[in-house]
């Protein structure tokens, strides 16, 4: 019975070993591969290590490929959506939950409808919105929707969390003679750093990783974000040029992964808590 | 205490800013869609009502039904593949890793938090054959499998289950670490009295814990299934449809239709129906678990 379970235990440990090495493999062999040169791609097999730090893929990705602009535009439309997500859902999420309001099941019904529907559905109206709006090729405009798109997910967490949050020392902090806009600032913000870097790591991939958006709602290259500046790298040099592509996937990757690396545990529990509530 | 908690300015102050998005960028252009259906053209140029013209054609379009085929195929597949692979590997988690359990978590997602669009690149490398081979057809190269070497997104046979398995990839670390939480949580003493009942790990799996965790499976195939039918970063980025149609999902047909050919009314419909099959196959699988249950 004992050697029986040994050799079962041992059996899972290899599989997970092969699935662990399977998950991390490829991303390790994307970074090895944006130090190669070129003739190291062409005479060397695929899986060999680089033989130095070539770092002029970097410079050719970033100066001619086009990646500094891009990554300038990520960052921007990136920490702009985190801003405006918290700024808004913050507050409405804590008078969904807390405040005493007629309209509150209702709206919390209508924020978690956006958790149903494809992006798809709203893309071209979208469009013919922005280009009315003149919103079309600016970051403002890619703020804004990033925003929007994240808005039902973080409601959802920040509702649960303030859901969890004992009436009395509201009620405590208000006998004292605190505002609402006190009870808010002073006490329950700061009681919930951990709920905000939850929700700003989800938001952070909502919008770093986008695609659909920025290629339908921007056409200046100058503008354009990593993710749709990869796909068109790649379908203009990338096919030959692996160094180069290489790196510029790097580029778009090291952000979210060095993040994931120092927020593990956020990130983790926000997407795995955000699939079993959506 | 209730005076300030119904303070009327707070409270506009609070909502009105996230009503407002939320209705402007989200609700109303879901129902201007809808309405956009009904029309020809591009908005501006040559819009004009049609009718039910849209939805005829959605019908006899077959490029759309070999387009919504495959994404059915798709579908099967990455489903299948993410939700019961994501829970072999939280059950074998569980049974054998003691030690650097926060390890193996943190190894397992890195997939999962990655850029599709660079995840699709990376793996266009992967499949590789030209101008070199790419790290699959170089390792089955060094281990002697030569006739396996192919063109594997590039050839029609082979373009759709590299697609999935990439997807798969992708996908598994977050429906594994799903199970595993919520194996986790599980009630102890059930498995243990089992375990002294002399039931096999099989058998504890089977009829103790699969059971139990029902409503995760439901939910995960729910949250896999929308996820797979919304298909679109991965598949632009790894075969841009190719070859030929062989991996032109719905998502991309509507982008076309709408962006590329100025079709806004027809494309309206296709997303019409892309937001059917997700509310349909939701339902069906709610519908499959609450009968069993």
């Amino acid at each position: 019975m004992t050697a029986k379970k040994g050799k079962g235990k041992i059996i899972s440990k290899i599989i997970i070993g092969i699935a662990l090495v399977l998950s991390i493999y490829p991303v390790i062999w994307l970074i090895l591969s944006s130090f190669k040169t070129t003739q190291e791609f062409s005479l060397l097999p695929s899986y060999s290590l680089p033989q130095g730090l070539y770092l002029d893929n970097y410079i050719s990705a970033w100066t001619s490929g086009n990646m500094g602009v891009y990554f300038k535009n990520s960052i921007i439309c990136t920490l702009g959506s985190l801003i405006l997500i918290v700024v808004v859902a913050l507050p409405a999420s804590f008078a969904l939950t807390k405040m005493k309001w007629k309209g509150k099941n209702f709206f919390n019904k209508y924020f978690m409808m956006g958790l149903m529907i494809p992006i798809q559905v709203a893309l071209i109206p979208i469009f013919q919105i922005y280009k009315n709006l003149n919103l079309l090729n600016s970051h403002i405009g890619l703020i804004l929707v990033y925003t929007v798109f994240g808005l039902s997910m973080t409601i959802l967490m920040f509702t649960g969390f303030f859901e969890s949050f004992p009436n009395e020392m509201l009620e405590a902090a208000v006998i004292d003679g605190c505002s609402i806009y006190g009870c808010l600032t002073k006490m329950v913000v700061p009681l919930m750093g951990n709920s905000i870097v939850t929700v700003l790591t989800l938001q952070f991939l909502t919008s770093w990783n986008d695609l659909l958006f920025s290629q339908t709602l921007i056409s200046e290259t100058a503008k354009k974000t990593v993710q749709t500046g990869l796909v068109m790298f790649s379908g203009a040099h990338g096919q030959v040029d692996w160094g180069p592509m290489f790196a510029s996937m790097a580029i778009g990757v090291l952000p979210t992964l060095g993040l994931y690396l120092f927020l593990s545990k956020f990130m983790i529990q926000g997407m795995t808590a955000g699939a079993v509530k959506g | 205490m209730n005076r300030v908690l119904s303070n009327k300015k707070a409270l506009a102050l609070f909502t009105l800013p996230a009503i407002l998005l939320f209705t402007v960028f989200a609700v109303v252009p879901i129902i201007w869609s809808l309405f956009y259906s009904f029309f020809s053209g591009m908005p501006g140029v040559n819009f004009e009502f049609c009718g039910l013209e849209n939805f005829i054609n959605l019908f006899t379009d077959s490029e759309l039904h070999a387009s919504l085929m495959l994404n059915v195929k798709y579908v099967a597949v990455v489903v299948i593949g993410q939700v019961f692979i994501g829970f072999a590997l939280a059950m074998l988690i569980n049974y054998a890793v003691k030690r650097g359990k926060n390890f193996v978590r943190v190894c397992m997602f890195i997939p999962v938090v990655l850029p599709s669009v660079a995840v699709g690149q990376l793996f266009q490398k992967i499949y590789a054959i030209a101008p070199q081979y790419g790290l699959l057809n170089a390792l089955l190269d060094i281990v002697g499998l030569k006739f396996l070497i192919t063109a594997w997104i590039g050839d029609v046979s082979t373009a759709v289950g590299a697609l999935c398995a990439m997807d798969i990839w992708k996908g598994v670390g977050l429906y594994c670490l799903i199970f595993y939480s919520a194996i986790i949580d599980l009630p102890g003493d059930v498995v243990e009295s089992a375990k002294i009942d002399g039931a096999s790990s099989f058998r504890i799996i089977r009829s103790i814990q699969m059971p139990l965790l029902k409503p995760i499976f439901r939910m995960a195939f729910i949250f896999s299934i929308t996820g797979c039918i919304k298909v679109y970063d991965s598949a632009v980025s790894l075969t841009k449809g190719g070859p030929g149609t062989t991996t032109y999902m719905p998502t991309m047909y509507m982008f076309d239709e709408a962006f590329t050919y100025g079709n806004f009314g027809y494309g309206s419909a296709i997303a019409l129906i892309i937001l059917v099959e997700c509310v349909l196959l939701t339902s069906i699988v709610g519908m499959i678990f609450k009968e069993r249950g």
